[in-house]
């Protein structure tokens, strides 16, 4: 098979094994992780064969045709950035499938988990390598619906299906909002493909619609990415298992807003508006998500706001137009993924282990867990950037691209030594107070982790040991060809493991310094975050369930104004506004139809007909009862069947017939089923307007009718289907073969309509008094005043 | 409806529109006729015979439960689309064949089977509302 063939087999590879999960777990139990953490090292595998040609800087794409009229493929685009993303989410996926299972083994829904966790490796996988922007933007998605299915695993309680849902909304609503921004991408650029777009940068900054375009998509890369003000769902997430956590909420999914950032810098980027927001935003993340990171106690909590204060500084970095700025984001974010997927891991095992994870409740376990602690250790060493992990490359390059001594940059350092300092007292208040110190009571005598649990994290710790002491190759294979693409311009890194004395230096240093000191107050530190936000009072997550509560709200109101569940409302609305179409309309341009032509010489038959069809109405207008009525409806009806049938329309003429004739036995059984009283009560005062409307509309159809008739007939469709009727569909009667040859496609879609509407009436008619009131029940406002 | 004439005369009156039905929906493709009329045609007869002789009587004698001849219908219009697919010319292409049977030739097309499905979608659909709105019982 040749290599785009493979590609695709390569992206469909998780779907499959998302397929196979339940049944591998079934049979295998807890040990199909072993199993299934083959197919994302196969990717891994098939992916590492683009290595020699990305690290020279070319460009590999492929792909299908999709719907080629709409110019949509399901086409990829594969350079240092995407590929570095492919094996970060195949690599670490591969880990964390092993995680699961030892950190799930026994759970009932073991292998809907597995299937999830897969499902959302192919998504985000798609995510990365999409070159097409729908298939971007439903990759988009799909991480979203997926990483909802993922944190209300635990869907008995109530908090995990809060939290899935709002994780939902924020990051499902920010990808409608990527959807428009990328629609405008199209409009001004007039391709759909990213690899094309890179040509397209001036037009896209000179462009008017440029704002609107960044704000949109800022708006889906900021809710993905958990940027301040959309940060709130990342914290509330920790509801989700912790290979969920380690995996999405840290590692992958949450980088999505970052990579689409990264992707779009040479497009979008350079701009001070570019300049100005992502700094500002991201800046402001990293700062609260480090200080809100102290004051938890929760382990997983602390990550999840430590990632958040991560994701601030990428984004921050992404946008400073720096020099070395693009470098430090690369660096940054490999050394990120690495521990803290590693932490969060831990973080698990500290929980599977002991029963708890509140930092506050544990101590003392270095005896009990040597290999974790080692673990936890090398993790959050690299976290605070300390000499020779990969965390303490990605802190020089950081620092080295903010030591200009201009004003931005000053602020900017400050803001990252702050945010670094803080977090650098949050890692070790994970990674070694637990171990430490003496040993406290937990709920579960603590053990040593299995095999399946360490192994993941294990070699995750070591892989930021490694890549930072082959610091050469790490740079040659991913960095510099990573960094090549975000800038959208050769760019080398070289920066290595050993330090050199500089400005750097110092600033890695006074971080540290700053750290140690928060992490021997941070009992002091706490309590001062919990008094500021008790004086605050308000957050974003409160305002989340505020807005969600007023839309409910909002809803129910206008639903009640729009639906007064009268029929006789809707009726009239709906014959008011024919009316108008048709009336107001034509007055308003001043379209009339010119007068109707009288023949002279109508035959007899014909005329009596028409008089038939005219008694028929005035009878339906005189019945006193309506039963009568219907029936004389029926007889207008015939009338104009028989005029068809003269006017040589015999098939037309069959149906009316066929219509009439079930029209007037379904309203019968409608007016015996509703027990209508036998006659109509309506006063004069509303009888009066329901003629004028009726009036109305009849009037209208009249005038359309004619007009449409007063245009000459063009008969080539006539002469088509004459023409070819016999000689091609084989049939005489042009009708039918119309019907169901030549526009066979509407009819099917029309038989369905025929068969939906039918089930639809079907139900209505089986609904029971009593399941109306239970309807009643699920009404929003009943449930409130409960 | 309780007149015995009419009782007595409804089955026979049925069963000539069902074979009527049949009848106008095959000699469509060249004359006046075809699925939705004779789908019609089939209906009313059905409703005529509910009307005379009870719900349950119908429902017997058409053994499967409406919708699920709709569905069928449904079906069957969708698969005489696909097979064009699988004869690999545009979906909903007619395709025609002419087997001789007991000497006779008999052209067979997918449209026909289009058609019928037609013809079964609108008898199951229609006399399913019809036949729930005759039922008293459900009051």
């Amino acid at each position: 098979m040749d290599v785009a063939a493979l590609t695709l087999l390569a992206l469909a590879l998780p779907f499959v094994a998302a397929l196979l999960a339940p049944l591998l777990t079934r049979l295998l139990g807890h040990n199909a992780a072993w199993v299934l953490a083959l197919f994302p090292l196969v990717i891994v595998l098939h992916f590492a064969r683009f290595w020699p040609e990305v690290a020279k800087g070319e460009v590999v794409t492929g792909g299908y045709a999709w719907i080629p009229s709409f110019n949509v493929s399901f086409s990829w685009l594969i350079d240092g950035l995407s590929l570095t993303f492919v094996l970060l989410i195949a690599g670490i996926g591969t880990l964390i499938v092993l995680y699961s299972g030892g950190y799930l083994k026994g759970h009932p829904q073991q292998g809907r988990f597995f299937s999830f966790i897969l499902m959302f490796m192919g998504s985000m996988l798609g995510l990365v390598v999409s070159d097409s922007f729908l298939m971007l933007f439903v990759f988009w998605e799909l991480t979203s619906i997926t990483s909802f299915l993922l944190i209300g695993f635990d869907h008995s309680r109530e908090a995990a299906r809060r939290a899935a849902l709002q994780a939902l909304v924020v990051t499902g609503g920010g990808g409608l909002f990527l959807l428009a921004g990328l629609l405008i991408i199209w409009n001004v650029s007039g391709v759909t493909q990213l690899s094309l777009l890179a040509a397209f940068g001036p037009e896209m900054r000179e462009s008017p619609f440029y704002l609107a375009a960044l704000i949109l998509v800022l708006g889906g890369a900021f809710t993905k990415s958990a940027q301040f003000p959309f940060h709130f769902w990342l914290p509330n997430a920790m509801e989700a298992p912790t290979p969920v956590s380690a995996y999405l909420h840290s590692a992958t999914m949450v980088k999505a807003g970052v990579y689409l950032l990264m992707r779009l810098n040479p497009v979008l980027g350079g701009t001070p508006e570019w300049q100005i927001l992502l700094p500002l935003f991201g800046g402001a993340t990293l700062v609260i998500g480090a200080a809100l990171a102290c004051r938890q106690t929760d382990l997983k909590l602390m990550l999840a706001y430590t990632t958040m204060a991560s994701l601030g500084l990428l984004v921050m970095l992404t946008g400073l137009g720096v020099p070395h700025a693009i470098e430090a984001a690369v660096l940054y974010l490999v050394a990120h993924s690495l521990f803290k997927g590693a932490l969060f891991m831990v973080a698990g095992i500290i929980d599977h282990e002991t029963g708890t994870r509140d930092v506050t409740r544990v101590g003392g376990l270095r005896s009990a867990m040597p290999l974790t602690f080692v673990i936890a250790l090398a993790a959050a060493f690299s976290m605070c950037g300390l000499f020779p992990f990969f965390g303490f490359i990605a802190k020089e390059e950081i620092y080295y691209a903010l030591s200009g001594l201009d004003r931005r940059s000053l602020v900017f350092a400050a803001i990252a030594i702050l945010g670094n300092a803080l977090m650098f007292a949050v890692a070790f208040a994970v990674a070694l107070k637990p171990f430490v110190g003496p040993k406290v009571e937990t709920p579960k005598a603590a053990h040593g982790a299995p095999v399946l649990l360490w192994l993941g994290p294990a070699l995750l710790a070591a892989k930021g040991l490694s890549a930072a002491l082959l610091s050469g190759l790490t740079h040659e294979l991913v960095s510099t060809p990573m960094a090549s693409a975000i800038a959208g311009e050769p760019r080398a890194v070289t920066i290595s493991v050993v330090p050199h004395v500089g400005l750097p230096l110092m600033m890695s240093i006074a971080t540290a310094v700053i750290g140690i000191g928060f992490y021997l107050k941070l009992d002091r530190v706490r309590a001062f975050m919990a008094t500021i936000l008790a004086d605050i009072g308000w957050g974003p997550d409160r305002g989340f369930d505020q807005f969600i509560r007023g839309l409910v709200r909002f809803s129910v109101t206008l639903t009640r104004r729009l639906q007064s569940g009268r029929l006789e409302v809707y009726m009239t609305a709906t014959f008011i506004l024919v009316a108008f179409v048709l009336l107001v309309v034509p007055i308003a341009y001043g379209e009339f139809p010119r007068a109707p032509f009288f023949a002279a010489d109508v035959p007899l038959h014909e005329l009596a007909i028409m008089a038939i069809a005219v008694i028929g109405l005035v009878a339906v207008v005189l019945a006193a009862d309506r039963l009568t009525a219907i029936v004389s409806l029926g007889i207008q009806g015939f009338a104009v069947a028989v005029i068809f049938l003269l006017y040589g329309a015999p098939d037309l003429a069959f149906t009316q017939f066929m219509i009439e004739t079930l029209s007037v036995v379904v309203l019968a059984l409608v007016m015996t089923r509703l027990r209508l009283s036998p006659s109509d009560h309506r006063p004069f005062a509303q009888k009066f307007p329901d003629f004028a409307i009726a009036l109305a509309c009849g009037l209208g159809f009249g005038l359309m009718l004619l007009k449409a008739t007063g245009v000459p007939f063009d008969a080539t469709l006539t002469d088509f289907f004459n023409l070819y009727s016999k000689s091609i569909a084989h049939g005489a009667n042009v009708v039918n073969v119309i019907i169901v040859d030549f526009r066979g496609t509407d009819t099917l879609g029309e038989i369905a309509v025929v068969m939906v509407t039918g089930l639809a009436i079907l139900s209505l008619v089986r609904l029971r008094a009593g399941s109306l009131r239970r309807v009643a029940d699920n009404d929003p406002d009943t449930e409130e005043r409960a | 409806m309780n007149s015995v004439i009419f009782r007595a005369v409804a089955p026979f009156l049925t069963s000539l529109m069902v074979l009527f039905s049949i009848f106008v929906l095959l000699r469509g493709h060249n004359e006046p006729g075809g699925g939705f009329i004779g789908g019609l045609i089939a209906v009313s007869a059905l409703a005529i015979y509910g009307i005379a002789c009870g719900v349950e009587t119908v429902r017997r004698a058409i053994y499967f439960h409406p919708m699920a001849i709709a569905g069928a219908g449904l079906l069957a219009a969708t698969v005489a689309g696909l097979i064009s697919i699988a004869a690999r010319v545009p979906f909903m292409t007619g395709l025609w064949i002419y087997p001789s049977v007991l000497g006779l030739e008999v052209p067979l097309s997918t449209v026909t089977l289009f058609d019928c499905g037609v013809y079964l979608v609108v008898v199951g659909a229609i006399s399913s509302i019809a036949l729930s709105l005759e039922e008293r019982g459900g009051e």
